[in-house]
């Protein structure tokens, strides 16, 4: 198994608070990997630092062997994209507009915007159903046309390495599946490497190939979701006692939490 | 968008409005630059003007033009330019429409080294020095104050207005230190004004306005677009952020500390034009060279009412500024709220 992106023996702290010490990561190629944990357990911390938000106080990422922090940033974002958990939509832009700012890493002051500019960004709206979209503003869009349109501003970087900061948030169930389908589709089809933190334990362990579960800012398991999620390791990493049984959709492992024995209706004990 | 692509694999993006819009207030700058040429106590026509600029013209029509009405034009135009282009960086940097040099105490700062060679005592050469340098020193002091493993937009705002406050008493406290002639000149050159401006006012910003301009809007322009996205997006496009934010906040505060030395903090230049360059182009981003563009014109024409507004007076065009920049901040909130915006 091979690993174009690795983080080495990361210390990973903000300020005076220590989140991770020594903490090791192997992202294998072309896997879609999730990254799974309780609140606060590190999972978003860890995915700053693999996408050089965060320099680790310790340790290396190191993506192709060598450490990101010692390359050009315009260099690392022709590999290495990322959809923010959080970015601004200039007042007024157009969904174009905004997907076109992808392909700044491509660019430059002679080479403003070539006709491989014009057709990725053609291809990425289109990958993301947002080209019927093109001219209308961000700011009118819903919810779920939004999180497309940046997932497809992030596409036109076309980076062979994505990851996905908590890219369902916010999003209703019917809007969550549609990105994490897309997600698959850009893995599967176009045989990117992708890396998310997910919340819900249940698409985590749908749509991954790969999971690295984490608490306390430490791995505590990784593997394929099979191997990984078992009502042992749930109930260790979470603290929540379940049921896994197979998801009868796909056969993946499908976390049943127990439930509570409650007291009666109406009595009080 | 206009796409011109030539076989080589260059490729530029051209914005129809924002060119026009740009071409637009650097003609009317011209135009205006004419009109304030040929008027005053000794008028001339257009034609007089452009034969005397040409090198046509009689002794006197020479002495007027380029020893006393042009140094106070260019000082009007690098003055507006280099505020206005300064007030976009600002506005983008801290992601914040009221992000401008008042707002951050840079002019405050300006404002403090210039007080102190009036009340000590000094030539205008050393004034405009001691602005420059304080006003830079503010800007340093800002950015140390508000860097925490790097600097937050809205962190820079908060310790601005901090510094902003202190130096403000500190320059009234200066004021009343001062015996009254003076005070009466220090409150001339805090209101902002072009009176008796020479090139010795005028290089250094236009020099500053040749050697930062094209810096900024062809090697930042686009970085800058991507920061008002976020610094994470920012980021994982490629933008050496922190970086980057250091030279920009550099440049900005040196346009605005240079502009200040030579006209004084002349008010709201820096916070309406990049707003009115916005509305005009309808595009997104920060409209830099618009903004610097549109910043020239203001402070021409404000500087051409502040001349003639009132006959045999004439006011600091900082009063001229501040009025036009006032209504318009209120114009543009009535049109927000109609607009069901605000």
């Amino acid at each position: 198994m091979r690993s174009r992106l690795r983080g080495s023996a990361m210390t990973l702290a903000y300020e005076r608070r220590t989140i991770s010490r020594e903490l090791t990561v192997d992202v294998p190629d072309q896997s879609f990997t999730v990254v799974i944990g309780p609140n606060a357990c590190g999972k978003s911390t860890l995915l700053r630092a693999l996408s050089r938000l965060l320099r680790p106080s310790a340790g290396a990422v190191l993506l192709d062997g060598a450490d990101i922090h010692r390359r050009p940033a315009r260099e690392i974002a022709k590999t290495l994209g990322l959809l923010p958990q959080s970015s601004i939509a200039p007042d007024g832009i157009a969904v174009a507009e905004l997907v076109s700012r992808g392909r700044y890493p491509h660019q430059g002051l002679l080479r403003q915007w070539s006709r491989e500019d014009e057709a990725v960004v053609a291809e990425s709206m289109a990958a993301t159903g947002v080209a019927d979209l093109a001219d209308r503003p961000v700011a009118e869009l819903s919810g779920g046309q939004r999180q497309r349109v940046w997932l497809a501003m992030a596409l036109a970087q076309q980076t062979p390495l994505l990851l996905l900061d908590e890219p369902t948030t916010y999003l209703d169930i019917a809007h969550q599946i549609e990105i994490l389908d897309l997600c698959a589709r850009l893995h599967e089809e176009e045989g990117r490497t992708l890396v998310a933190v997910l919340h819900d334990l249940n698409q985590a362990a749908r749509y991954a190939t790969h999971l690295i579960a984490m608490r306390d800012g430490q791995v505590v398991a990784t593997g394929p979701p099979q191997t990984v999620v078992t009502a042992a390791l749930v109930e260790e990493v979470f603290g929540l006692p379940c049921r896994v049984i197979d998801d009868p959709e796909t056969g993946t492992p499908l976390v049943i939490p127990t439930a509570r024995r409650r007291s009666p209706i109406g009595v009080t004990t | 968008m206009i796409v011109l692509r030539t076989p080589g694999g260059v490729s530029l993006r051209l914005h129809p409005r924002a060119l026009t819009v740009g071409l637009t207030c650097a003609l009317l700058t011209l135009a205006a630059g004419v009109l304030a040429l040929g008027s005053g106590d000794y008028p001339m026509s257009a034609a007089d003007v452009l034969r005397t600029l040409a090198g046509d013209g009689t002794p006197a029509q020479e002495f007027i033009v380029h020893e006393l009405r042009l140094p106070r034009l260019a000082t009007a135009i690098a003055v507006g330019a280099a505020l206005a282009l300064a007030g976009a960086v600002f506005q983008t940097l801290v992601r914040n429409p009221l992000g401008s040099p008042d707002l951050l105490g840079f002019t405050q700062g300006a404002a403090t080294g210039a007080l102190v060679v009036i009340v000590v005592g000094g030539t205008s050469t050393m004034l405009s020095g001691a602005a420059a340098i304080s006003g830079f020193a503010t800007g340093l002091l800002v950015y140390v104050i508000a860097w925490r493993r790097g600097v937050h937009g809205y962190r820079l705002v908060l310790a601005g207005i901090g510094i902003a406050a202190i130096l403000t008493g500190i320059n009234g406290w200066l004021l009343t230190r001062a015996p009254l002639m003076d005070a009466a000149r220090a409150v001339l050159w805090l209101t902002g004004s072009l009176d008796g401006r020479g090139w010795i006012h005028a290089l250094p910003v236009l020099i500053a306005l040749a050697l930062l301009g094209p810096a900024v809007l062809a090697g930042a322009g686009p970085a800058l677009r991507l920061m008002e996205m976020g610094d994470d997006s920012a980021n994982a496009l490629g933008v050496p952020v922190e970086r980057l934010r250091l030279a920009l906040l550099g440049a900005a505060v040196l346009l605005v500390s240079l502009a200040s030395a030579a006209a004084g903090p002349v008010n709201f230049v820096a916070l309406t034009a990049p707003h009115l360059a916005r509305r005009l182009t309808r595009a997104p981003g920060p409209n830099l060279l618009p903004s610097a563009l549109l910043g020239a014109l203001l402070l021409v024409v404000a500087d051409q009412l502040a001349q003639r507004a009132v006959p045999g007076h004439q006011l600091p065009v900082g009063v001229v500024t501040g009025l036009i920049g006032g209504a318009y901040l209120i114009w543009l909130l009535a049109a927000e709220r109609r607009a069901g915006r605000l």
